[in-house]
């Protein structure tokens, strides 16, 4: 009896799980006068906190989709909602968008119905973190590298290698770096020590700091257990970041063109570079649900999304780097070839993006430690274990 | 003769008839509801956690497997789990005995001597805070207690702040600056729970009969004597029903330690972290099911300390 009920269950999970990819959008048809979005705090403008910067209100009126944006501070905030349901689209990045894929969250996009997808840049057509099997389950919307940024009046050079957060030392001033570095509270931070390794413990063998062996990941936790002592905090909100880099006296972290920029622009000392390491960096997928209420309009902002116009304004907005390289030089917006280098995208070669990482990788099926595991240690060394 | 003629009954008349008739009938209407909120959504949900707690989450695909095991409490008992048992146990007795001895004399003084207009205001100065949201007093917090923050200008500008260095360099609970140490996540803890603790003891304190303070006189006690035998034991029962609320809030708060502190994980935030970012809902729920066993021996210890007694 028991069997049988849960064969019961097991048949109708697949029939649940199955019946979205049969209702696959093949034409876009006329709006559905409305859009729900999970986003990241300012990527959904409408000239509410500065007039110039407004790419919702034009798609309102073309299109009649009225846009409802919900904004999430975490990519666990994102799937979370996501798995509520009931909204059309996500602005993923890599550490979420598969782990969207593999919960069916989301569904495969139609390139076909998006005619702008060819003014895509190649590099990010097919990126790992949202091509499965050849599918492609979103459009890229930005991307950007995890920066180093320090303080100017520390650094009056800029610092060559992350040694500077990761290793027990003395900053330019003379005085120790303990305390007043930073790291990133997610564990895909593991990430970046692993990036570190890859190029000072070349015989560990790293080729990809998101598929990590046991030696490789240990070597990596062993780096982060010795930061510990130099961190007095870690940071997962910008706003907060901003607020020690003014209020607690920290000068050096990882950190994003957003936080770098908002503090330049209070006239605060700092400025940011891409180490000769490389660095993690992120990547944002607009990504649609498989129960999406409002495919149409999904689409038609997808479409929206690649345009020069947005694209510009929005990388200026945020810190980031446009998905449609045209959109850096053609004025079509407020960013300029100076502003994207800027925000980094001519580190495009040096990063490394986030991806979740899983168990099967290249070195083989179960060969890597995969992403709970991340989640546990990383929450013990920063608990002082 | 007519006969007597009686108005035709309504419905609410002939429901009143049916439930005077058959007063269960009532009984099981005004019950149904509370009794399926407690049974479905509250017990449900317990139950629902219960379980997945006794689930394991498979290493290497990263999925739950729905098989009774017990290999996940047992990864409660790794070093770096039971350090943060033991971290968040720490922080929630040391919360309440600092709240206890802070609330106290403000709790006395409110219950007996203040009267009038400067009672209004004392209970004012209690509830205050309590109408603002909690995230704003943290965040100011934070603000206040940063190593360039209000704390440091004060103690800087009155010559105090040898004091402030030195508490900081205490081991373990000192750190960089108050609001990454161990010392400003407690402050914060005790400002924003203190009201819980002040309102049960002075409802507690104001019930002690002043009759029985001055048959104590009468009976040639001193004061400390009438505080120690006659106001304490009284208002025991109050002291710890606040402290049931400093002791549970602290046990289960994931904000305030994400904010103040040094990042490192209680038992509050590792359950959010671990069902969040990981997707590991078994060990979340594991850990979710330690804060509910110690507050059942702590309320076993209250209720034979006679805390509900006056319930």
């Amino acid at each position: 009896m028991q069997t049988m009920k849960l064969m019961g269950t097991g048949l109708l999970a697949l029939a649940l799980a199955t019946t979205p990819l049969l209702a696959q959008v093949t034409a876009v048809g006329d709006g559905e006068g409305e859009l729900n979005i999970v986003a990241w705090p300012g990527y959904m403008e409408r000239g509410e906190s500065d007039p110039a910067y407004d790419w919702i209100t034009k798609f309102e009126t073309e299109t009649g989709c009225k846009v409802n944006a919900k904004t999430a501070g975490t990519s666990d905030e994102m799937v979370t909602l996501m798995n509520q349901g009931g909204f059309d689209l996500v602005t993923a990045s890599g550490d979420a968008s598969l782990r969207l894929i593999a919960g069916k969250k989301v569904q495969e996009i139609n390139t076909g119905l998006i005619p702008s997808w060819a003014k895509l840049d190649d590099r990010l057509k097919d990126g790992a973190w949202f091509t499965v099997d050849g599918k492609h389950y979103g459009v890229p919307y930005q991307w950007g590298p995890n920066v180093l940024m320090y303080n100017t009046d520390v650094f009056k050079e800029a610092p060559k290698s992350w040694s500077v957060v990761f290793e027990d030392g003395n900053l330019p001033d003379g005085k120790t770096n303990a305390g007043r570095v930073q790291a990133y509270a997610g564990p895909i931070y593991l990430a970046d020590a692993a990036l570190y390794l890859m190029a000072h413990k070349p015989d560990l063998g790293i080729t990809n700091p998101y598929e990590l062996t046991p030696p490789q990941y240990a070597a990596a936790l062993d780096l982060l257990r010795g930061q510990r002592k130099l961190v007095s905090r870690y940071w997962s909100d910008a706003a907060v970041q901003t607020d020690d880099f003014k209020n607690e006296g920290i000068v050096a972290s990882t950190s994003w063109p957003y936080q770098v920029n908002l503090l330049q622009g209070e006239k605060f000392p700092v400025a940011s570079t891409v180490p000769e390491e490389g660095a993690t960096g992120w990547s944002d997928t607009s990504m649609i649900a498989t129960d999406a209420p409002h495919p149409n309009c999904a689409y038609k902002w997808l479409e929206h999304t690649l345009n020069s116009n947005l694209q510009s304004d929005l990388s200026s907005w945020f810190g980031s780097v446009p998905v449609v390289p045209a959109a850096c030089s053609d004025k079509s917006g407020v960013q300029t070839a100076e502003g994207c280098k800027a925000n980094g995208s001519e580190t495009f070669d040096k990063i490394h993006f986030w991806t979740t990482p899983i168990a099967d990788c290249k070195a083989g099926a179960g060969a890597c430690v995969p992403y709970a595991q991340w989640v546990t240690d990383y929450m013990a060394v920063v608990g002082g274990n | 003769m007519t006969p007597a003629s009686f108005p035709a009954r309504g419905l609410a008349d002939r429901l009143t008839t049916l439930f005077w008739r058959h007063p269960r009938i009532l009984l099981v209407l005004l019950l149904t509801p509370p009794l399926l909120w407690l049974g479905v959504v509250y017990l449900g949900s317990l139950a629902a956690l219960l379980l997945q707690s006794f689930y394991a989450l498979d290493s290497f695909s990263g999925l739950i497997v729905p098989e009774f095991t017990l290999k996940t409490y047992a990864q409660l008992f790794t070093q770096s789990n039971l350090s943060i048992i033991l971290r968040t146990l720490l922080m929630a007795s040391a919360v309440t005995a600092a709240s206890t001895i802070i609330a106290f004399p403000i709790a006395y003084y409110a219950a007996r001597y203040a009267k009038g207009r400067l009672k209004a205001a004392f209970y004012l100065g209690v509830m205050l805070p309590l109408w603002s949201s909690y995230l704003v007093k943290v965040y100011a917090f934070k603000l206040i207690l940063a190593k360039e923050g209000i704390v440091t200008w004060v103690a800087t500008s009155t010559h105090t702040d040898w004091l402030l260095t030195a508490a900081l360099s205490l081991p373990y609970v000192g750190g960089n600056s108050l609001a990454t140490s161990y010392l400003g996540t407690f402050t914060v803890f005790c400002y924003v729970w203190l009201p819980y603790m002040i309102l049960p003891m002075q409802a507690a304190l104001e019930r002690v009969p002043t009759t029985m303070l001055e048959a104590a006189a009468d009976l040639g006690a001193t004061a400390r004597q009438t505080f120690w035998t006659v106001t304490m034991p009284l208002a025991l029962p109050g002291i710890i029903a606040g402290s049931i609320f400093t002791f549970s809030l602290t046990l289960g708060d994931y904000i305030i330690p994400q904010i103040i502190g040094n990042s490192a994980s209680y038992i509050g935030m590792a359950v959010y972290q671990l069902q969040g970012t990981a997707g590991n809902i078994p060990l979340a729920a594991a850990f979710a099911v330690v804060p509910i066993l110690i507050m059942l021996v702590y309320l076993t210890l209250a209720r034979k300390a006679g805390a509900f007694d006056a319930l």
